[in-house]
């Protein structure tokens, strides 16, 4: 039995990313590895522009430049959240979510 | 008789979703990131395999060479060394399995039902040549002004990065 790997199986290996990411996302309380869960997600969604761009409309690279401008804002987004997860860090002394409410008030 | 091309496919989302779901899973924060860093590398090789070997570059260079240094340096300068992370309640982990795979079975199922119009194998790939002449032309269908705005954007954010990061000086009076 042979199944060529098509656009289904790049679809579900994006989606199953997706979902990982977004359990992550639910079950973490640690504010670094809610960004690397956000990372998980990101990444699926350019799997799935990339997808598209090869099978869907090849030549036209329109998927290819939403890959590239969601893997630049990204990182400046990581490097955001990280300088702001290390200046929490240094008031509270903690990067856990239940502790970092006091925006609330 | 399956073609190396196949097994290597199967072979790079294997090492993707497993690394992705042992990256949620694990309760030691630095494998977890380790974990993450072999995703995003499975990623790039899955890139790779759809000779799409620009985005396969930038994808090791800003996720697996910027990305993952920067949350293991995070995770450095503010995690105790060898300190597990606290024990989820188990209701949760629970609900938000069921929740996921059930929102992740809805999504295949409407996947698999739709029709794609017309589903293409062998296209030529994008050269790095024509995703440069691409991005920065002006005319119709360039991306020259979203390349522009995103310079912006990387500048904007290095400048809010300084200014959030700074340590505030002490109260002197």
């Amino acid at each position: 039995m042979t199944i060529e790997p098509g656009l289904y199986h790049l679809l579900f290996i994006s989606t199953a990313l997706f979902f990982i990411g977004v359990y992550g996302f639910f079950t973490r309380r640690n504010l670094i590895t809610m960004l690397m869960s956000i990372e998980l997600i990101l990444n699926s969604v350019n799997l799935n522009f990339i997808a598209f761009d090869k099978y869907l409309w090849p030549g036209k690279m329109d998927g290819l430049f939403f890959t590239v401008f969601i893997i630049a804002i990204a990182a400046a987004e990581a490097a955001v959240a990280i300088a702001i997860i290390i200046n929490l860090y240094r008031s509270h002394q903690s990067i856990d979510v239940e502790n970092a409410e006091d925006l609330k008030y | 008789m399956m073609s190396g091309s196949t097994i290597l496919f199967y072979l790079l989302a294997a090492l993707t979703l497993g690394c992705g779901i042992l990256s949620v899973s694990t309760r030691q924060i630095f494998r977890a990131a380790i974990y993450l860093l072999f995703s995003l590398i499975g990623i790039a090789g899955i890139y790779f395999w759809l000779q799409y070997e620009f985005i396969a570059a930038v994808q090791i260079v800003v996720y697996a060479g910027g990305i993952a240094v920067l949350i293991i340096f995070s995770i450095f300068l503010t995690q105790q060394a060898g300190e597990k992370l606290p024990k989820q309640k188990i209701g949760r982990k629970i609900f938000s399995a069921l929740a996921v795979f059930c929102a992740f079975a809805l999504t295949m199922v409407q996947v698999y039902q739709h029709e794609f119009s017309k589903i293409i194998t062998d296209a030529a790939p994008a050269t790095v040549r024509n995703i440069g002449e691409k991005m920065l032309s002006t005319e119709q269908g360039g991306y020259a002004l979203p390349f522009e705005v995103i310079s912006m954007l990387l500048l904007a954010a290095m400048v809010g990065c300084i200014v959030i990061a700074l340590r505030s000086k002490p109260e002197t009076k």
